[in-house]
């Protein structure tokens, strides 16, 4: 495995189909760091239930541009409350099966509040403002999935 | 000219992804959804969806947002990644 250590701005932003390897992110989030004594990740995966139909999958669109625009937003707002050091933005788009990653967060900081508040102020954020679409494939059919409010309302309670 | 972008459950519903419209008096986001309408009157009742989004040039906006010559307008459903 080749390690290339990020860039002294210490974040990275990845829209792309490939999947991803959680040693290889933790890796890069721990190559010649040795400030911050936390790291913090979150993975999301396709599952099997959603709505109470199967699932067999999901087809994730973009909007190329905007996306990272938006992550790259959702990122310096985190910076500006906590105290980080790196952070890793993943998320994958086509056709993903049961199972498969879809997410990933990675957050550093010295001690370990920052880096927990950060990573879930990071995939709230994402969740309600960065344009992704998911459309699921069930046995029943296929359908575009509906926005939560319950997500909505997760976002707003950093304000 | 404005290049408007329509995307996941909308692109499908009008069947159409992308169109481009002369800059004509479209000083707003309304303005050109209105524009649309107007050259598109099928699409109305789907356009005017209240939980419909917008974007100018990659920026998330409301109705009221200024739109200028060259800029690229973009409308969608609520996001649902992650």
């Amino acid at each position: 495995m080749t390690i290339i250590v990020p860039p002294n701005n210490q974040q990275r932003i990845s829209i792309q189909k490939e999947d991803f390897n959680l040693g290889d992110e933790v890796a890069l989030l721990e190559a010649d760091n040795h400030e911050d004594g936390a790291i913090v990740t979150f993975s999301g995966r396709v599952r099997n239930k959603n709505l109470g139909l199967n699932v067999k999958g999901l087809y994730l669109e973009h909007y190329p541009g905007m996306t990272e625009k938006s992550l790259e937003k959702i990122v310096d707002d985190a910076k500006h409350r906590w105290q980080l050091g790196r952070i890793t933005i993943i998320h994958r788009i086509g056709q993903l099966y049961l199972g498969e990653q879809i997410v990933f967060v990675g957050v550093t900081s010295k001690h370990r509040q920052d880096a927990f508040a950060a990573t879930e102020f990071i995939m709230d954020f994402l969740k309600v403002n960065a344009p992704f679409w998911k459309k699921e494939l069930t046995e029943q059919g296929e359908n575009w999935l509906e926005a939560r409010s319950i997500d909505k309302n997760k976002a707003q309670q950093w304000n | 000219m404005i290049k408007v972008i329509f995307f996941a459950a909308l692109r499908e519903q009008l069947n159409c992804s992308e169109i481009e419209l002369k800059y004509e008096n479209l000083s707003s986001v309304a303005k050109v959804k209105q524009a649309i309408i107007d050259t598109y009157p099928q699409w109305q009742s789907i356009l005017e969806s209240a939980s419909l989004l917008s974007a100018v040039n990659h920026d998330m906006v409301d109705a009221e947002f200024p739109v200028k010559s060259g800029d690229e307008v973009a409308f969608f459903p609520p996001v649902t990644g992650g």
